[in-house]
């Protein structure tokens, strides 16, 4: 468990930025991930005092809080609705529900972990990253930033015309998955996400067109045949890389003929 | 630091260390049914409720819950009562460690979906971890006492 000596309730995210350039700091969310180190700080900066644990909605985006908890963004019906259950799908096996009421978007995001479902669905969304100083940045973009002293404040979800399929294989229901894939089709584009490998999730799109035609069985067989080939997948005591390859192209080719509406 | 709070329904105020979480708080008010399994956030024998959303007491600051409500087995035992029989009857439990978080988590299920059908349980209940049992005799305690509430 981390110890630190001092605890701010942040009243203004300016507060909580100067506190957060000391390297001695740091943020806290919703605390599962970072209790399981034995640092210490000298202090923790709470950002649970300033109006960042709501989802908003307008006709263009959803706009959600940094401190919104797992479970509140897995049953929020609107957002579930528009992604077809796929967010829902995607949580529903971190842990237990007394976990996900207490894991915040914010400190996923951050994370940017390799084993993350909700990295995986999220990079099918058209997602972005609201930094406090540091602008709005795509998701895939972030993911792929290196870690700073910046704080998330928000999500923010583009809507559009979207339809999105979700899976992951586990051991076990609340273990970490051996390989997650989402994909989606926005306004006629297909992302494909693929994480777990067990490496941070990466996005692709239908870059040689397979899809263009539409989805059919045959289309999505090669589409993710294809993908298989090019996912780099590793090993470690969950899955062999071989294993895993095998698994992209599984889960690839059933969330295609999924989201194609043919099984 | 200073924290008020309202625990079993008991407003409390205490001085604590700012890094000690809930559930050294909670054991050191006499809550006992509150246990600790893992200290990784992932068995949820330490489950409480955060005014009314259970939560994992061992990742919650104790100073988060200035202001707040916590609730433990200890408060809900009429509640409990009504079920825990049935599950002891499917002799659910062998060491009955898990119990106390089984049956929080149970009571937040019921208030929150008073008809689950079996996947529902397990959904919801799969964040509590039982090395004892195959979890079969809880799921069957729990859909025995809601079928026994459907034809009183
Ligand atoms: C045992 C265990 C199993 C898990 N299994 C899975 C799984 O199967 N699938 C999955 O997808 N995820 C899994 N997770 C990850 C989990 O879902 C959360 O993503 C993780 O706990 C981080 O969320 P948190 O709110 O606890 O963040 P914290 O632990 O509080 O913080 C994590 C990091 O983010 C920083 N941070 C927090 N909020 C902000 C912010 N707003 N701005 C800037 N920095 C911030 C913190 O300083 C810290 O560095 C697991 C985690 C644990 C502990
Ligand atoms: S002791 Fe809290 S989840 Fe195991
Ligand atoms: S009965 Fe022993 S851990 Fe559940």
């Amino acid at each position: 468990m981390i110890t630190f000596q001092k605890y701010v309730k942040a009243e203004n995210l300016e507060e909580a930025y100067t506190l957060n350039q000391s390297k001695n700091n740091k943020i806290v969310g919703g605390m599962l991930w970072m209790r399981l180190s034995t640092a210490n700080y000298n202090t923790v900066i709470d950002l649970s005092g300033l109006g960042l644990d709501k989802i908003e909605e307008n006709e263009t985006c959803f706009k959600i809080g940094a401190m919104v908890t797992l479970r509140a963004l897995e049953t929020n019906k609107s957002l579930n609705d528009y992604t077809n259950n796929a967010v829902s799908t995607a949580l529903k096996d971190i842990i237990g529900v007394q976990f996900r009421n207490l894991a915040t978007v914010g400190g996923t995001i951050w994370g940017r972990y390799g084993f993350s479902d909700v990295l995986t669905v999220l990079l099918t969304l058209d997602t972005y990253v609201e930094l406090y100083k540091g602008g709005t940045v795509s998701l895939a973009e972030f993911a792929s930033m290196k870690y700073d002293r910046d704080i998330i404040t928000n999500i923010i979800i583009n809507k559009k015309a979207c339809k999105c399929v979700y899976d992951s294989v586990r051991i076990q229901r609340t273990d970490f998955p051996v390989l997650t894939c989402a994909v989606s089709r926005l306004d006629g584009e297909y992302r494909i996400a693929v994480g777990a490998r067990p490496a941070k999730a990466r996005l692709y799109g239908d870059d040689e067109a397979v899809l263009a035609s539409g989805i059919t069985n045959e289309s999505a067989a090669l589409f993710a045949e294809k993908l298989a080939k090019q996912v780099p997948t590793y090993s470690n005591n969950r899955g062999s890389a071989a294993y895993r390859s095998q698994l992209v192209k599984v889960l690839t080719e059933r969330n295609l003929i999924k989201l194609g509406g043919l099984m | 630091m200073d924290i008020t709070l309202t625990l079993n329904g008991k407003k409390i105020t205490d001085q604590i260390d700012p890094d000690l979480t809930l559930f050294d708080y909670l054991r050191s008010k006499n809550c006992y049914s509150v246990k600790c399994g893992c200290e990784t956030s992932n068995c949820g024998l330490c489950t409480v409720f955060f005014d009314e959303t259970p939560v994992l007491s061992c990742s919650v600051l104790a100073v988060r819950a200035n202001g707040h409500k916590i609730t433990t087995l200890e408060g809900l035992q009429d509640e409990a009562s009504e079920f825990i029989g049935f599950i002891a009857d499917q002799g659910a439990d062998q060491c009955g460690f898990c119990n106390p978080g089984f049956v929080m988590n149970t009571i937040a299920l019921l208030r929150e979906n008073p008809d689950p059908t079996d996947d529902e349980i397990r959904q919801f209940l799969a964040g509590n971890l039982c090395r004892c049992s195959g979890y079969e005799g809880q799921l069957r305690g729990i859909r025995t006492f809601l079928d026994s509430k459907k034809s009183r």
